[in-house]
């Protein structure tokens, strides 16, 4: 099979198909730790051996502790790293993850989310977007993260949050769920880019750790700053570049908004389930429109704002207890009733119960 | 066109494999496909199942909570699923191990005694390939030269030479498909 | 005579490593880091290999140890450093990497990832101060503090059925097939200064001979913390810690 541009239509899991666009996006180094439901990813890259291939290293650490360091270690020199896991095991990262957006470091994490808090299930949630967006670890920080709805999605954010994570010198997240993490849908793999040379390092990252220059000063990698005023300014120097993230790089999907009575707001396989039943709405007669966040951070606000004064009323699912509801709520500014329906511990909601909550929570009333 | 299917049985089976050549025909036919299993312990000696959905259009929701065919392959399974099946749908069994039958009267009831004949034949391994003929049978969704096609991609190739064996069990399961109930 | 007849380059016997920034250091008096640091740099030097090689520096009192030799750094979280080390030498074999660190960051905080980098053989060189006590955050109780030695976390001495045994964890990676050399030395004497030279440069050699991994183990003082003079703290140091932590080769491959 392939698509009109000639491409080979394959059929893949989105944990294969995170680990086929790796290797293709010119990722120089995979670390990782196995856990339900992500293991695919290493398996499959540790099938694929792309070290014969491009040159790419896939080494299975000891825990998601080491696996972050190491990513901390590989992206210090400017190569292009990434590790991924599950809710527990992005927990443990999360020191990591602080450490890499405090020393300025590039380089991609993926969560394929499970039920906690705990051990939990391993069954699909989105109960980590707290953790992701507002930050999981400690200090003043944002990472830029991307929420993939379908295997396509899971397959071409992983150079797209590459190349955000080398523009403004930050870890970048795709955040997905067990759904997208283990169905098998249509994908069309990126074409391959050859890994960057060490002078193309050099170049992009003059700041990467590969030796020092005997002109030049030694580049160091650190995040600490041990007088306050020094700290500052990398805190104020960072809060600049997530303004300037937050301007540039949102992305979103808008479906049927335009004459929508009422909005689904929904990212992942929360918004794949709002769209079935936004098209079972409409069966009714009911206009509903969904508005689908692909950035999470930075959270699409404006598109928010613009539809709070055209809309009745929002109705955000999630698989949690309610946590991206309160930015929908900070990006409506009280003009309109948002609403918020969930389900945990692993469960994905139906459609006709998405369904219903509109019309019980906005509708009828 | 969606077809919105079930297919649920033990672990070993071949439940998983059965939608995954679906999945696979669908893409041969140039639809568009989306195949969710059930995973973890689950699937390591229990009820295993997945959801395979075949459609014109791009498809929303992966996981449904009803749908328009289920194939249960035990008790379990058609104790869980038979009332989520939508009014005028359809329900395939195979019987073996069965101590309670479907009941429902809305929907189209197809039985297949496609273990035992499996065992009688010494073919447990293609098994799910006669249920999938029996479903081809009644539900004619893709042709079953995109099955081939589909199963020639998803097989590795060491084993291709097993292709007409499966082509011939998809035969015998579109003969040994029987009609118990019909709306 | 006068000065400018003396410092003349006929007139040298001795000079600090170009590899030594010329910055006033944080180390205590009487430190052994300071010695550390200058065999470090000396190596680099001698070795020609300065563009070739990257440090990871610890948390601890070496925190800072980018402040003072002039190569390319990376500084790790707590106990984290043999990770961040993997994950450089495997992205850059050609290059001389390094862990610096203390026995706090190796054999508490970071024992899993000393061990499993050492278990799997990274091609790494790691440089361990072990002076039996936390320095930088105050003399509290280190994992390698001998029984009965006071800290400010065992006030009364290290009571063994309180806080376990002092652990010997050089002993416990010289177990291990990734290893490739692991020795114990010690800066307090000019003759031990050149052993441990030579064992530093020894490690380092070895990081780029595919052999595995390299562990110096520098049994050293912290006048501050054991709160003693630098000349007592070294002869403290070998009546107390030698014994516990015996002098000389571990293993050589």
């Amino acid at each position: 099979m392939t698509d009109q541009n000639n491409e080979e239509v394959l059929l893949m899991k989105g944990n294969e198909a995170i680990a086929h666009a790796a290797i293709r996006c010119g990722c120089d180094g995979y670390f990782g730790y196995p856990i339900t439901p992500q293991s695919e990813i290493m398996e499959t890259l540790m099938e694929l051996e792309p070290w014969n291939t491009t040159g790419m290293v896939v080494l299975q650490a000891e825990s998601e502790v080491a696996s972050i360091n190491m990513v901390y270690g590989a992206a210090g020199c400017g190569k292009k790293s990434m590790t991924t896991s599950s809710s527990p095991g992005v927990s443990l990262m999360q020191e990591g993850i602080s450490y890499m957006a405090g020393s300025e470091l590039p380089c991609l994490i993926v969560n394929v989310m499970r039920g906690g808090p705990g051990l939990g299930t391993i069954q699909a949630s989105q109960a980590d977007y707290f953790q992701t967006v507002k930050g999981g670890g400690h200090g003043d920080y944002r990472i830029i993260t991307l929420a993939p709805a379908s295997v396509q999605e899971m397959a071409d954010h992983v150079s797209l949050a590459f190349d955000l994570a080398f523009k403004y010198r930050t870890p970048a997240m795709i955040l997905a769920d067990g759904i997208i993490g283990q169905m098998m849908e249509k994908v069309v793999l990126p074409p391959y880019q050859p890994r960057w040379t060490e002078g193309e390092i050099r170049e992009k990252s003059p700041w990467a750790t590969l030796g020092k220059r005997p002109q030049n000063k030694p580049n160091v990698i650190t995040s600490l700053a041990l007088q306050a005023e020094e700290m500052e300014e990398l805190n104020l120097r960072l809060q600049a570049r997530y303004r300037e993230i937050e301007n540039n790089e949102v992305i979103y999907e808008e479906l049927n908004c335009e004459d929508a009575d009422y909005i689904f707001v929904a990212f992942g396989t929360s918004a794949r389930v709002c769209q079935k039943a936004m098209e079972l709405a409409r069966e009714e007669g009911i206009k509903a429109g969904l508005i689908r966040p692909i950035t999470l951070y930075p959270f699409p606000k404006d598109i928010l704002k613009h539809y709070a004064s055209k809309v009745k009323g929002m109705l955000t699912v999630e698989m949690n207890a309610g946590q991206m509801v309160e930015d929908v709520k900070l990006s409506t500014c009280g003009k309109i009733p948002v609403e918020f329906y969930g389900r945990m511990g692993g469960i994905v909601p139906s459609p006709d119960e998405v369904l219903n909550a509109l019309k019980t929570k906005l509708i009828e009333i | 066109m969606t077809e919105e299917i079930i297919i649920s049985g033990f672990g070993g089976q071949g439940v998983l494999s059965m939608g995954k050549i679906l999945a696979y025909s669908g893409l041969m036919q140039g639809q568009e496909v989306s195949w969710m299993p059930s995973y973890g312990p689950e699937q390591r000696g229990g009820t295993a199942n997945v959801t395979v959905i075949l459609s014109d259009s791009r498809i929303s929701s992966p996981v449904l909570h009803t749908y328009d065919t289920a194939i249960v392959l035990n008790q379990p399974s058609l104790e869980r699923f038979e009332s989520r099946i939508k009014p005028g749908g359809t329900l395939i069994y195979d019987g073996n191990g069965f101590h309670k039958f479907p009941t429902r009267t809305d929907i189209n009831v197809y039985r297949i005694d496609a273990t035992e004949y499996a065992y009688a034949n010494n073919s447990a391994k293609t098994m799910n390939m006669i249920i999938l003929g029996g479903l081809l049978k009644i539900r004619p969704i893709v042709t079953v030269e995109n099955v081939l096609r589909g199963l020639k991609k998803s097989l590795p190739e060491r084993h291709h030479h097993l292709l007409g064996m499966n082509e011939s069990a998809i035969q015998i399961g579109m003969e040994l498909i029987k009609q118990q109930n019909a709306v | 005579m006068n000065i400018a007849d003396i410092i003349n380059p006929a007139n040298l016997v001795y000079e600090k490593t170009k590899v030594m920034n010329d910055v006033p250091m944080h180390y205590c008096p009487g430190c052994s880091h300071g010695v550390v640091h200058k065999i470090v740099g000396e190596i680099i030097e001698e070795m020609g290999i300065q563009d070739k090689t990257i440090g990871v520096a610890p948390v601890g009192c070496a925190v800072f140890a980018y402040k003072y030799l002039d190569i390319d750094w990376q500084q790790a979280a707590h106990g984290r450093a043999p990770a961040v080390a993997t994950g450089i030498k495997r992205l850059l074999p050609d290059r001389y990497v390094f862990t610096y660190q203390g026995d706090g960051d190796l054999a508490a905080i970071g024992t899993a990832e000393t061990i499993h980098a050492c278990n799997r053989g990274e091609n790494i060189a790691i440089i361990f101060i072990n002076n039996g006590i936390y320095g930088m955050t105050g003399g509290q109780m280190a994992p390698t503090t001998l029984k009965g030695m006071k800290s400010s976390t065992s006030p009364n001495g290290r009571e063994v059925s309180l806080a376990g045994h002092p652990l010997n964890i050089s002993e416990l990676l010289a177990k291990l097939e990734g290893t490739c050399y692991v020795t114990r030395q010690a800066v307090h004497t000019v003759a031990a200064v050149k052993k441990c030279k030579r064992a530093i440069q020894k490690a380092l050699e070895n990081s780029m001979e595919n052999k595995g991994t390299s562990i110096v183990e520098v049994v050293s003082t912290c006048s501050s913390g054991w709160k003693m003079t630098p000349a007592d703290s070294n002869n403290w140091m070998v009546d107390n810690m030698f014994p516990e932590y015996p002098m000389g080769d571990l293993k050589n491959i």
